[in-house]
Parts: C-alpha cells; sequence; structure tokens
C-alpha cells in the first residue's frame, strides 16, 4: 500500500501547512476558532503521521521489497527486531520517525498547556507546524520512504554492526531527544512571539527538556556501549562527527538546565535561555544532517545527498529567524538583577554554562573543520582525538571540580569564612585520594590523577549534601532516618534529583578516566596453544569453531584466561560473515570483572588459514563504572522528572490568582 | 491501490472534520476572540512571580543556613534583603488589588505544571 503511505504524508503536509497559516493568522488576528482549527490540525498531522508509519512498518514486516525502501534496508533472513529496527536504520525511514514523534510531541505539549498558557500556545502552535512543515516537505518531496520499484527477490540486507540489539533503543532514543528539544525552542520562540516572557514557557517546558536530555544522554551511552562490543575496535568513543552530533545538543541542553535555575531564582539570564534553547536545538537539526546527509562518510557524499542542503538552508533560517526574534524582544528579555558576586551559586552555574558551551563550540570546530578545509583548500583535514581529548582535559576536568563547588556555595554571595567551612572536608579528602593514588603510581596520568581527585571532592559534596539535608530533615521533625531521607527527596527532587545525575558523572568521570588513561594493550599472532601475557592476565589460544547461524558463518577463537594461578574460565572472540550483506564484523570477547569493573577486551584482528590469529587485547581498568553510569543518570533523572505536588499546588494557586485554568 | 485510495481519501476527509471541528460546533459563537491575558492580569502574574521567587529562595537560604552550607554570618547578611523583596513583591500584590475570582477553571483540578 504505499499510495495510502504517500497520499497519508501528503495529508500530513496539507495540515501543517494549513496549522502555520491559520496559526499565524489566528495569533495575529485574535481569532479563537481559527487558533482551535490550527491545533486540531498538528493532532491530525500526528494521527496522519502514524499511518504513514504503520503502512512502512507492515511493509517491512511483510518483507516487500517493492518498496524500495524496504529492499535497501532489510532481507528476508534479517530477524524479526532487526527488520523493525530498519523502520530507522535509513535516511527515509529515519525522517519519518523524526515526523512522528515531532507532531506526537507538539500536539501533546500544545494539548497540555493550551488553557493556562493559552495566549502562549496559540504562537507556540505555529512554530511546531513551520518546523513540521519542513519535514513533511522532505519526506513527501525530497526522501519519501513510499518509493516503489520492480520488486526484487532478496533485499540487500543490513550492515551487520546495525544488526545487534542496542540499535533497537539507541537511535529512537537519540530521536527522542532530538526531537524532544523541539519542544522548549517552539515554546521560546513563542514566548517572543507574543511577548509572553514571564515563567510559564518555562514551566511548561521544563520536564519535555529534563526527557529529551535524558533520553539524549541514555542514547549516547548506550550507543557508546554498543560501539564498545559491537564494532570492535577496542573503544567506547571514538569522537566519530555521528557521535559527536548528538553529544553537543546534549551539552548545550545541559547548559540550560542549570542556566534555567538562575532565571527561575534570579530573574536573570533570560536573554541567554533564550539563545541555548535556540542553540540546542540547531544542534539537533545540525545533528540529524550530519547523520543522515552522508556528509560525514565522505566529504563529497555532500554534494550527492538530496537532503543536505536543505537542512542547511533550514538551519539557517531557523538560526536567523530566532535571532531576529531575541534582538526584537530585546528590551523585555532585559533582567532587572545582577550578578552580586563573582563567587556565589550562580556565578558558578555560570561558569558551568562558559565551560560546557566552550566545549561543545570546541567539539563543532571539530565536526566542521574538515568540510571548511575542503571547502577552502580542497583538502579535507580531519583533527584526531588528541585534539578533542586536549579540550575535553581543558573544559571537562574544571566542570568536573565546578560540580562539587556549587551545591557548596551560596546563592547570591558568600564569604571567605563560610567557604572554609564549607570547602574543608571535601578539599581534605580530595587532596587525600590524590597522594594515595600518586603513592600507588596512579601519576603516570596527570589528567587521570586529576580526574580522580576532582572526582573524590565532587563524590564527598555529594555524599556530604544528602547527609547534611537528611540532618536538618531530621531536626526538623521528620522521624526517624530513612523518613528524613525520604522527606528530604519529595520537599526538593530537582535538587537531589541533580545530585544523583552528578553522581553519574563522577562515575563516568572515573570509567574513562581509568579505562583510556590507565589502559594497557598487548598484540601478538598466536598459533594454537600459544599464549600471550597482560596486565595480570594470561591468554592461551586453544581452538578455532566455525558455526551457521540465521544470517551469518561465525568464527570463534577460544582462548583459557587465568590471572596468577586463578583459572578464569574461557573467552571468545572472532568474525561474523553475514552473507547477503558480504560484510565482516569483529565480534569480540569480553571478560568483566564486577568486583573491580575491569574488563579484559580481546578483539581476533585477522585469522588466518593455517589456524594462527593475530589478537589484540586490552585490559580496561574501571570501564563498567561508564555503564553504571548509565543506571545512576537514570535514576537521577527519573527523580527530577517525577511531580512535584508541592510545586503543583504553587502553580495551581499562582494560576488561580490571575484568573488563568490551572489545567487544560 | 482501490483499497488504499479509498482510506486515503477517508483519512483526508477525517482530517477535514477534525480540522473544521471548531467551526462546526460554533458556527455562530458570541464571540471568537481569544482568551487572553490584559494588562492587568499580566503585570500581576509577574508580581505573583516575583513572590514566589523572593518565598523560594527565603525557604532554600533557611534550609541552606539549616544545613550549614550557609554560615551564620552568611545567613544574617542575606535574610533581610529576601525579606525585604519578598514583602515589596507582596505589599504590591496587595496594592494591585485583591485576588482576581477565578474564571471558569477546568474540572480535571490537575495543575498544569506537573502536566508537562
Amino acid at each position: 500500500m504505499p499510495e495510502l503511505g504517500r497520499a497519508a504524508l501528503v495529508v500530513t503536509l496539507g495540515l501543517t501547512v494549513y496549522a502555520l497559516v491559520a496559526g499565524l493568522a489566528a495569533a495575529h488576528l485574535g481569532r479563537r476558532r481559527l487558533a482551535q482549527s490550527a491545533q486540531n490540525a498538528l493532532t491530525a498531522a500526528f494521527f496522519a503521521t502514524v499511518v504513514a508509519s504503520i503502512v512502512l512498518l507492515a511493509a517491512l514486516l511483510r518483507h516487500d521489497f517493492s518498496f524500495a525502501y524496504v529492499a535497501r534496508t532489510t532481507s528476508e533472513a534479517l530477524p524479526t527486531a532487526y527488520t523493525i529496527s530498519a523502520f530507522w536504520g535509513g535516511q527515509e525511514g529515519s525522517l519519518l520517525l523524526w515526523l512522528l514523534v515531532l507532531t506526537g510531541f507538539g500536539a501533546a505539549a500544545v494539548r497540555l498547556n493550551r488553557k493556562w498558557a493559552r495566549d502562549l500556545i496559540v504562537w507556540v502552535v505555529p512554530v511546531f507546524a513551520g518546523i513540521a512543515v519542513f519535514f513533511s516537505f522532505l519526506v513527501v518531496a525530497v526522501a519519501s520512504p513510499f518509493v516503489t520499484q520492480a520488486a526484487p527477490p532478496d533485499g540487500a540486507g543490513m550492515t551487520p554492526s546495525l544488526q545487534n540489539p542496542y540499535m533497537l533503543a539507541h537511535p529512537p532514543l537519540l530521536y527522542l531527544g532530538y526531537v524532544g528539544l523541539t519542544v522548549p525552542f517552539a515554546f521560546a520562540l513563542g514566548a517572543l512571539l507574543s511577548g509572553r516572557l514571564d515563567e510559564r514557557w518555562l514551566i511548561a517546558t521544563r520536564r519535555w527538556t529534563l526527557f529529551a536530555w535524558t533520553a539524549l544522554g541514555i542514547g549516547q551511552l548506550l550507543g557508546a556501549h554498543w560501539a564498545y562490543v559491537e564494532v570492535g575496535w577496542g573503544g567506547y568513543y571514538a569522537w566519530d562527527p555521528v557521535e559527536n552530533a548528538a553529544l553537543m545538543p546534549w551539552l548545550v541542553a545541559t547548559a540550560f538546565l542549570h542556566s534555567v535555575m538562575i532565571q527561575e531564582k534570579r530573574g536573570m539570564l533570560k536573554v541567554w535561555n533564550v539563545l541555548l534553547v535556540v542553540l540546542a536545538f540547531s544542534l539537533s537539526l545540525f545533528g540529524t544532517f550530519l547523520t543522515r546527509s552522508g556528509v560525514v562518510n565522505s566529504i563529497h557524499a555532500f554534494t550527492q545527498s538530496s537532503i543536505g542542503p536543505w537542512f542547511l538552508a533550514f538551519i539557517g533560517v531557523t538560526v536567523a529567524v530566532s535571532l531576529a526574534l531575541v534582538f526584537w524582544r530585546l528590551p523585555q528579555l532585559r533582567s532587572p538583577t545582577k550578578l552580586e558576586s563573582p563567587i556565589s551559586r550562580e556565578a558558578a552555574f555560570l561558569y558551568n554554562n562558559l565551560l560546557l558551551l566552550a566545549l561543545c563550540l570546541a567539539i563543532l570546530w571539530g565536526v566542521v573543520y574538515p568540510m571548511l578545509s575542503e571547502a577552502i583548500r580542497g583538502e579535507a583535514v580531519v583533527l584526531g582525538r588528541s585534539y578533542y581529548d586536549f579540550f575535553l582535559r581543558a573544559f571537562g576536568l574544571p566542570l568536573l571540580l565546578l560540580m562539587g563547588i556549587g551545591p557548596l556555595i551560596a546563592w547570591r554571595r558568600a564569604s571567605l569564612r563560610s567557604l572554609i567551612t564549607t570547602f574543608r572536608w571535601p578539599t581534605l579528602v580530595a587532596l587525600a585520594t590524590g597522594v594515595v593514588l600518586l603513592v600507588l603510581g596512579a601519576g603516570s596520568s596527570v589528567p587521570g590523577l586529576v580526574a580522580y581527585t576532582f572526582s573524590a571532592f565532587v563524590g564527598t559534596t555529594i555524599v556530604m549534601e544528602f547527609a547534611r539535608g537528611t540532618r536538618a530533615r531530621k531536626a526538623l521533625g521528620a522521624g526517624s532516618w530513612p523518613g528524613a531521607f525520604s522527606s528530604l527527596m519529595a520537599r526538593n527532587r530537582r535538587r537531589y534529583g541533580g545530585y544523583v545525575v552528578h553522581a553519574s558523572i563522577v562515575l563516568l568521570a572515573i570509567g574513562v578516566a581509568g579505562s583510556s588513561a590507565f589502559d594497557s594493550v598487548a598484540e601478538a599472532k598466536l598459533a594454537r596453544g600459544e599464549s600471550l601475557a597482560i596486565g595480570g592476565y594470561t591468554l592461551v589460544y586453544r581452538s578455532l569453531a566455525e558455526r551457521q547461524s540465521a544470517n551469518a558463518t561465525e568464527i570463534r577463537a577460544t582462548l583459557d584466561v587465568r590471572r596468577g594461578d586463578k583459572d578464569l574460565g574461557t573467552l571468545e572472540a572472532g568474525k561474523n560473515a553475514y552473507t547477503i550483506e558480504q560484510q565482516v564484523s569483529n565480534e569480540v570477547g569480553i571478560r568483566s570483572d564486577k568486583l573491580t569493573g575491569e574488563d579484559l577486551f580481546v578483539i581476533a584482528e585477522q585469522i588466518d588459514g593455517d589456524g594462527s590469529v593475530y589478537f589484540r587485547v586490552f585490559v580496561k581498568p574501571l570501564v563498567n563504572l561508564i555503564w553504571l553510569a548509565g543506571l545512576v543518570f537514570l535514576l537521577g533523572s527519573a527523580i527530577t522528572l517525577w511531580p512535584d505536588r508541592r510545586e503543583q499546588r504553587r502553580l495551581v494557586a499562582r494560576a488561580g490568582e490571575v484568573g488563568l485554568p490551572a489545567t487544560r | 491501490m482501490t483499497i488504499a485510495l479509498l482510506l486515503a481519501a477517508a483519512l483526508a476527509v477525517a482530517c477535514v472534520v477534525v480540522v473544521s471541528l471548531p467551526f462546526l460546533r460554533e458556527p455562530e459563537p458570541e464571540s471568537d476572540a481569544l482568551d487572553e491575558l490584559d494588562p492587568d492580569e499580566r503585570r500581576r502574574l509577574a508580581l505573583l512571580e516575583a513572590r514566589d521567587r523572593a518565598l523560594s529562595a527565603l525557604k532554600e537560604l533557611e534550609f541552606d543556613h539549616r544545613t550549614g552550607t550557609i554560615s551564620d554570618d552568611d545567613y544574617r547578611a542575606q535574610v533581610g534583603p529576601l525579606r525585604r523583596e519578598a514583602a515589596t513583591a507582596l505589599q504590591a500584590l496587595q496594592r494591585d488589588g485583591p485576588e482576581l475570582p477565578r474564571k471558569s477553571f477546568g474540572e480535571e483540578g490537575r495543575p498544569a505544571g506537573g502536566r508537562t
């Protein structure tokens, strides 16, 4: 039924164009029914996109190779789960997913806020619609997933590295993150257009932003784990442009989540916050462009890409319109208050913002430099790992330290005496940690040692904040210690959920420092019975076996693993040869030590006809803390996202005092 | 092909109906003007936000003082201006007039902030 899919997308395009035009007219002329009609069009656009998505999904599941998209991304032998993941595996499908999530989020965000922020919503609808017009135009006219052809007997299949369970969750989560950032952007632009620059746009979008930020964070971590276990090069983050594409909006959204607190608590940084929202959204578009235009695989692919120029034009229009609106509303965005002291919590947040933005811009420069160098000099110069590592250390380590400093400083200003008192214990613990690690030999990597020391500082701050907060709640009559702790969390989810997220970043920092600064590597070509030693482990190559799976031939080398006299069992590493795709993938062997968080990581780089294998082996200390950080991050985000009844009551009361309905 | 076209036509018609609903439900409304906050309500909203900001800052200051994050000296230096800020906002609200009567609220009774 490609006709139905095509027609549904044309209907979506028509509806979004109507929502844009009618929405603008309604907002400008103050017409209530027209505004409601535009809102309905946005909702209807979502349902029309659902129909198109169902058509594509059905074609994928039926292996209907008369759909060019289905033939290009799947094959008969592809397992069902990966056949479903082909929905977002190719350019056209992923653009359809963008549109689906965009119209869904748009319709939901508008519906949830349409009464209490009605004067804002009338302007938010055309912004959502404008973005949806762009994406629906792309899937209708430029990159349609419903192009048909004479059905070939089988499809081309899916790239082997994408045939991994992580691919079921990693891309959709990134898309939820990218598209989720549309919500704060649409509300920010709606606020600028309407001139309603009160707190409502922030309140309406707070949880959407947090949700998008969480999805982007978890999506990236899943992607890192996928790269670690599947791509088979021995690492988890390669500063690849596509990886950076997701990291950049996440960094800007992190800055926004901090700076928005300054606006809420001090009424400051209104211009800055709007600019951060615009930048985060523009970077999410840029990320989609990088991922989908083909520009990152080859500079020359850019000119061949059908969507690249469209995306660049749209990003240009988005940035230009947004900046023009900010400039227009500058008088209303001026803050009535100023920073009272450079030593205050808001100042710490500001430094955090500047560092996050500096890191983001350094990464952005690294991503666009090859394109610029080719455009100017005719030669693409790629900035390597050392470039990114330098800026990660230069900006990332101070950021880590600031995570510990911020909670220790009071809002507005802090005296030296107060600082000495609050900084005493974290500083002592950090220094003691640094000295002990230095004695233990961690001085081989200065950045690694600094990261551990700063992590100790931040960790102590977090523990102290929870301990002091719980003690204070108990003193206020919260009963038992668990009761006091529970009361502490319930009364300020954002603050203490935020500390849990900080704890996850500490775990991440320790994991990254351990696995990158203190790892070891050994390589050797081994015949059966020969061994290799690394980091206290001894690996003996025992056997080579070949077996057939549903869609690949699997070759596995088996190694016995020992540490000292202790037998640690066996490890398998090898390759998969995918018949239909005619590609070969590395299948690594990993042995994780749950107690120390260390991994023994084996790659069978080359398997020779005589049965000898060229192995590359890594020992990665503390690497599993990175994955643990993901769980803690999710917990912290969930705490922060959880509805706060006290805050809701306060908002209800405030809305009631100006005669606004507090509900839909 | 025919079924697909019929389904597509049905989808298009359904969407047109959904989009037209506000006009079908109210062909001749008493007023078609958008119900927006007037300047007085907007000023009051700004005052309420200032009041809540000051009260929230006071609450956080008290708690930080209790936890020991803020010393006694810092607390004393900050609590006065914050109380004055809150008092100013409350006085401005009182000057601005009594609480506005609630307009027709939604029946769901769930606050908007928690739904976002």
